[in-house]
């Protein structure tokens, strides 16, 4: 009733996923992704938003030198690159090594045990 | 006779040469294009590219789409011009895209087919929801659409010497038109290919000049920042030069800065990028990559931005015909002569051309997969009508951007690209973030938080300064701005986001939970997630 138009959200009757849902590894899964997602996520905007309001408000702090012609925002600015790629490669390696995995495994117990309506397609 | 004598001498380099290696590059692509199109036979080839692309391709392409004329030109231009604070914008244009790889495309990619508003209609009452997020689509495609297409006639003016308006409109109505015929033609496809082959040309020009800069001041980067220091004041290494002014500018940037940090996420362009490649793991692929090269292209931009402060000057890059934005083009032909001008002129059509494309095929495909086929036809649509319906909207978008684009000759083109960025961030993020991740939302706080956000930021800027009042305004006689920042997001996306959450709380409906749970399972598992077309 909640959904009037054959889309996506249709394609697999079959299969029971609020079974799926409560099972012990994907609840694993799902608690592995967003304990790390979230705190990194947080951590990243906290981080954006401090060297923003520094930029904005702290402009002296920001003009201090360093070396030669280099001073701390430029500094401060180039770290957002470091912490940016830092980040992403962080996050590609703990999927590849604890996401990955698990979803695998948990992916193809559905596709064995929904294989009967599967097919029929 | 006069007008083309005045013209001769505003114009750097050689007209002839410039359009020479543009039309190269045009007839190369266009090759391109049709050896691509030969497999475009169903939907998911015409709007996802058979899901094919793998995910450095397709990572290429996206920093293709993203890196447009506003990133190159602009902040080159920014940074020559206004020094420090210009490098602000690309970290915020660079940053995005950490919540583009955490919390949206592995996801997307998951649950979704062709458009964002699968995703988002996926556990909600598919046509109000369906609606709601074509309607933002389409907006925020509409006022990206115009702000490349104005760019593009601010450009002709300094690199072919055109500076009459009807010059101008004609070189719009090619971009135009070539535009329509890539989509046409190419389909997702073709538009990838193209993206792929400009993003390319893009980052290797601006690699070749930012040696050639750094070459210039002994690979030392503190010389070079002396020398622009030299030219352009000390100032222009430490933040302040643009937005310092007052307090009011200050909160103007802290505005801006929320509205570039959380839009790209929501931009459907990119968003529809996800659904080229084949799992949700290549998805990831595509954004490590895209995150690679366009942070790599921003730090190009600082040399360039500060060498054209240092060689060229910033009287100099204001007093050309095309402003804050001939900063790179000067400094191309200050290095390399014309040919280089000439190459790198090139590279920033190619730039506009690829990116309306990409905006193109984003908003034809919402409005012939969301609207037609989903909400008139009730997913009853024939298969073939509903590409059909796509190719239809492309002419019409395509005439409707050659028309705004000729309207909007000579207008302040940046507010478009911010408010693009914030419509986004305050009608389609908080959406998308919380039918992904919270249980409860439901489909009033969908509405509520995509309708909300859309018409808040678009009000405001209607209020702004940017529409009347002050010396840039579109108005400058008139003035009802009641809003006093330019840009809207600082208070349009924390109303998104409140609105989505109190929408839903003051729901008494419950959605499907059967339907919440696949949502979920499949968002993180990829269990049953549309596959790659086989030829």
């Amino acid at each position: 009733m909640s959904n009037d138009a054959p889309g996506s959200a249709t394609s697999d009757r079959v299969t029971d996923f609020e079974r799926a849902q409560a099972s012990e590894p994907f609840q694993r899964l799902r608690k592995r992704h967003r304990s790390f997602v979230f705190p990194l996520g947080v951590a990243f905007l906290v981080w954006y938003f401090a060297y923003v309001l520094l930029a904005d408000y702290a402009h002296e702090f920001m003009a201090t030198p360093v070396f030669g012609n280099v001073n701390v925002g430029l500094l401060f600015g180039l770290g957002q690159f470091v912490t940016t790629f830092a980040i992403t490669t962080w996050y590609v390696a703990f999927s590849n090594r604890r996401l990955d995995p698990l979803a695998d495994e948990i992916r193809s117990d559905l596709t064995s045990t929904g294989h009967a309506a599967r097919s029929e397609r | 006779m006069i007008a083309a004598a005045v013209t001769e001498t505003t114009s750097v380099g050689e007209p002839l040469l410039n359009i020479g290696i543009f039309a190269g590059f045009v007839a190369i692509t266009l090759i391109v294009v049709l050896r691509a199109s030969r497999n475009n036979k169903t939907a998911a080839d015409y709007y996802a590219a058979g899901r094919s692309f793998t995910g450095p391709q397709n990572g290429t392409a996206i920093a293709g789409d993203y890196l447009s004329a506003a990133s190159f030109l602009g902040i080159c231009g920014a940074i020559a011009v206004n020094g420090y604070d210009g490098f602000l914008y690309s970290i915020g244009f660079l940053v995005a895209w950490l919540v583009a790889l955490l919390f949206v495309a592995e996801l997307m990619r998951n649950t979704g087919k062709f458009t964002m508003a699968d995703v988002l209609s996926f556990r909600l009452k598919q046509r109000p929801v369906r609606l709601a997020a074509a309607t933002t689509t389409l907006a925020v495609c509409f006022f990206y659409l115009l702000a490349q297409m104005a760019g593009a006639g601010g450009l002709v003016s300094l690199l072919l010497g055109i500076d009459q308006a009807v010059g101008q409109s004609i070189v719009v109505a090619v971009v135009g038109a070539l535009m329509i015929l890539y989509v046409l033609v190419g389909g997702m496809k073709g538009t990838t290919w193209v993206q792929i082959i400009k993003a390319a040309l893009l980052i290797a020009g601006a690699f070749i000049m930012t040696v050639w800069v750094l070459a210039l001041y002994g690979f030392n980067l503190s010389e070079l920042l002396g020398a622009a220091a030299e030219t352009g004041g000390e100032a222009v290494l430490s933040p302040g030069l643009q937005y310092g002014l007052t307090d009011l500018s200050r909160l103007d940037f802290v505005s801006l800065a929320l509205a570039l940090v959380l839009g790209t996420a929501g931009l459907p362009h990119v968003l529809m990028r996800f659904y080229t490649v084949p799992t949700a793991r290549e998805a990831r692929r595509s954004v490590v990559w895209a995150i690679w090269l366009i942070g790599i292209f921003y730090l190009f931009t600082l040399v360039l931005g500060y060498g054209a402060g240092a060689l060229i000057g910033k009287d100099t890059i204001l007093a050309a015909p095309g402003g804050v934005n001939s900063a790179a083009p000067l400094l191309a032909f200050e290095l390399g002569g014309p040919i280089l001008l000439g190459l790198i002129s090139a590279v920033a059509f190619a730039t506009i051309l690829a990116v309306v494309a990409g905006l193109t095929i984003t908003a034809a495909t919402s409005f012939a997969h969301d609207v037609y086929a989903s909400v008139i036809k009730r997913g009853k649509a024939e298969p073939g009508t509903e590409v059909r319906v796509a190719r239809i909207t492309v002419v019409v978008i395509g005439i409707v951007a050659i028309l705004g684009g000729i309207g909007v000759q000579g207008q302040n083109v940046a507010f478009l690209v911010a408010l693009a960025f914030a419509v986004a961030a305050s009608a389609n993020l908080p959406t998308i973030l919380y039918s992904l991740y919270w249980k409860r939302f439901n489909t009033r706080g969908a509405l509520w938080s995509m309708y909300g956000g859309l018409g808040s930021a678009v009000l405001l800027i209607v209020f702004s300064p940017v529409v009347s009042g002050a010396e840039t305004s579109i108005f400058k006689t008139v003035d009802f701005s009641l809003y006093p920042l330019s840009n809207p997001g600082i208070v349009s996306i924390p109303l998104g986001f409140l609105l989505g959450f109190v929408g839903t709380l003051t729901s008494r409906t419950l959605e499907n939970p059967a339907v919440a749970a696949e949502m979920e399972v499949r968002s993180l598992t990829g269990f049953g997630a549309e596959e790659a077309t086989k030829h």
